[in-house]
């Protein structure tokens, strides 16, 4: 492995330990303000954590990418390793930027993207830098181009795309509206979700190719099919964020029946459950395959809820409560990470490791599935609870909504200890392996 | 492949551009904010209150829905001030000046003006959608 690439994934994983860290502190911050009001109050804890969570999720996105571009898009092609060491070092850097802003309490941006806007400069300006490392390779090598690789052009485009727009509120004209600015945030917000997933579901494809030997799953027409429905949720499915902001009603519209096509990817989920068993008992003892699966099922449950709040009638209960977390939670950790892990799993070789390491990392992985579980069936009741009490009891004062729901997150918290320890000791063995594979590296060398 | 992907991509940058133009038809009156409004709205970045309020139910979960505080009968100017001023048990105090508070509340007047949060059930129809008009 290219070193710059090495300590690249290696900050991935470093931001993914700090988003348990500081998921676990904001939880604590969340239910016992008085004491933490004091030292580490929630409003910093939890940009801490959720941007933490958005840079793990794309720095771990474009680790793979990097990773294998090697072996796909720059096969045979010489690619410049300046543009590739100058998107990590500036974008590292400016990720390290935002943490000691939000460690100074300085603030400024909008929600997820909290930190003074100047900082997305040098984020836009690293990201163009990705962006030539992949296209140049990209168009010089021309033939058919298996689905993985338009995952990865397209997640990378729109990433450009909605980071730009997400930044549009600096622009009067965009801030002469509070109903404007608050549509155009969450459109880029929503559609930014759906970029990262095209990076992300394009790793999974691409592993799925080769651990199974099966090329043709990335190619022909299903796999463009699904590939289009992705693109098209990704543009016009983002409204089911701002269904209850008085804006132009074809808004609430097009998302509400964009969004029942995700019933196709349900129905296709059911269709082939048979063929998933057989595929399973094959991969199995692959940890690769394993997080592939987890991931499967956490598609299927958020498939459900997404199904549900993107019903209006529906959304006017769960929106503004910890549904919402559920949704933001479940799909990021649920689908996003247990991708992502996957791929540093093959990326770090770790299916190589036997004996009581591996039997350590299935015992994880075994508790992390569980009490992701609990985790994510507590925030569902909280969001209930308080949706319930909202809309049915509207005389309730917000302390006395929010009593019982108090009492729930605390059994949120519990389960989120266990998926804390459970994923961060994943993370440790991987981030062994990342530091031991380079002095076994230098060791070849000699 | 290819003149499929274009057709798309053209689709999503005509509904871009009706999104930005046409979004906020449906509000009447005082959609541009006042200057002070204007500067409480950064005041609102700035300190963050975003990460435990939320405004149209986004943001932080921690604090109330602020949407339409400024039109809620039984809070006053006073009550909201002196909440931003001194905080509570579970909110802190941000150590506001009096001006940076008054262009706050101005700011959640201007918000309050632009529509209800919450959504009764009594709009949706049989088709699981709603309609809003402010
Ligand atoms: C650490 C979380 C937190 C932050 C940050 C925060 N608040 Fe609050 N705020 C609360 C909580 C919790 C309440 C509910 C009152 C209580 O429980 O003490 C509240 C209540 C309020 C109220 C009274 C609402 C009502 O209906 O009675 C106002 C007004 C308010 N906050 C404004 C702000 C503003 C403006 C900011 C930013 C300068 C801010 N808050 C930042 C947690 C926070
Ligand atoms: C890989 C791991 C994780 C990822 C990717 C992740 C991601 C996220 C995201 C995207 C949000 C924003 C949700 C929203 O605005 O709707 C969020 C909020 C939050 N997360 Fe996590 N999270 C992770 C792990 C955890 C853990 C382990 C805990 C607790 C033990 C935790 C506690 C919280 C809390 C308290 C909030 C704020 C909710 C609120 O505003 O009330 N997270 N997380």
């Amino acid at each position: 492995m290219k070193s710059n690439i090495r300590i690249y994934l290696i900050s991935a994983l470093g931001l993914l330990l700090s988003t348990l860290f500081f998921g676990l502190l904001a939880t604590w911050a969340f239910l016992y303000p008085e004491v933490y009001n004091k030292f580490l109050p929630f409003y910093q804890l939890r940009p801490f954590h959720v941007s933490a969570a958005l840079f793990w999720i794309i720095t771990g996105a474009t680790a793979s990418i990097l990773f294998y571009k090697n072996e796909t898009v720059a096969k045979g092609i010489k690619s410049s390793a300046l543009l590739e060491t100058g998107f990590i070092v500036i974008w590292l850097s400016t990720i390290a930027a935002i943490f000691i802003c939000y460690g100074l309490k300085i603030f400024g941006g909008r929600e997820y993207w909290e930190f003074p806007p100047i900082l997305c400069l040098p984020l836009l300006i690293s990201w163009i830098l990705l962006m030539f490392s992949f296209y140049v390779p990209l168009f010089k090598n021309t033939g058919k181009k298996p689905m993985y690789i338009w995952m990865w052009a397209t997640g990378i485009l729109f990433f450009l795309i909605t980071f730009v727009e997400q930044n549009l509120w600096q622009i009067a004209w965009f801030r002469a509206s509070y109903l404007k600015e608050i549509t155009v945030q969450w459109k880029s917000n929503g559609a930014m979700v759906g970029a990262w997933n095209q990076m992300i579901y394009g790793t999974s494809l691409y592993l799925m190719v080769k651990i199974s030997g099966d090329e043709t799953i990335a190619k022909g027409k299903t796999a463009f099919f699904f590939y289009m429905l992705g693109l098209t949720n990704l543009m016009f499915n983002w409204g089911h964020h701002i269904y209850n902001v008085p804006t132009a009603s074809w808004i609430r519209d097009t998302s509400y029946v964009i969004s029942m096509t995700e019933w196709v990817f349900l129905i296709r989920m059911i269709q082939s459950f048979k063929k998933t068993l057989e595929q399973r008992a094959k991969l199995r003892h692959l940890l690769t395959y394993r997080f592939i699966i987890a991931a499967e099922f956490w598609v299927f449950m958020n498939l459900l809820l997404t199904l549900s709040i993107s019903v209006p009638a529906i959304n006017l209960y769960t929106h503004g409560t910890h549904i919402t977390v559920a949704h933001a939670m479940g799909a990021t950790i649920g689908i996003n990470s247990m991708l992502l892990l996957a791929s540093f799993t093959y990326m770090l070789k770790i299916d190589n490791l036997k004996g009581r390491v591996s039997k350590f990392l299935s015992f994880s992985y075994w508790v992390s599935q569980f009490s992701l579980g609990c985790f994510w069936i507590a925030l569902i009741v909280a969001g209930f609870i308080k949706g319930y009490r909202t809309v049915e009891n509207s005389k309730l004062n917000f302390q006395e909504i929010m009593e019982p729901v108090l009492k729930v997150m605390k059994v949120f918290s519990y389960a989120g200890v266990f998926l804390v320890i459970s994923i961060a000791s994943i993370v440790i063995v991987y981030l062994y392996n990342a530091i031991k594979l380079k002095q076994y590296q230098t060791q070849i060398e000699i | 492949m290819i003149r499929l992907w274009i057709g798309l991509f053209i689709a999503f940058a005509i509904y871009t551009c009706m999104v930005y133009y046409y979004c906020d038809k449906s509000q009447k009156t005082e959609i541009s904010p006042s200057s002070n409004a204007l500067v409480g709205w950064n005041i609102w970045q700035n300190k963050n209150c975003q990460s435990c309020h939320q405004i149209y139910g986004l943001g932080g979960y921690m604090g109330p829905d602020l949407t339409n505080l400024a039109s809620d009968t039984t809070k006053n100017d006073l009550y909201i001030s002196s909440f931003i001023k001194y905080g509570t048990a579970k909110m802190p105090n941000f150590n506001l000046s009096d001006s940076e508070i008054v262009k706050l509340v101005s700011f959640l007047k201007w918000v309050d003006k632009s529509g209800k949060n919450r959504v009764s059930k009594e709009k949706v129809t049989w088709t699981g959608n709603y309609k809003l008009d402010n």
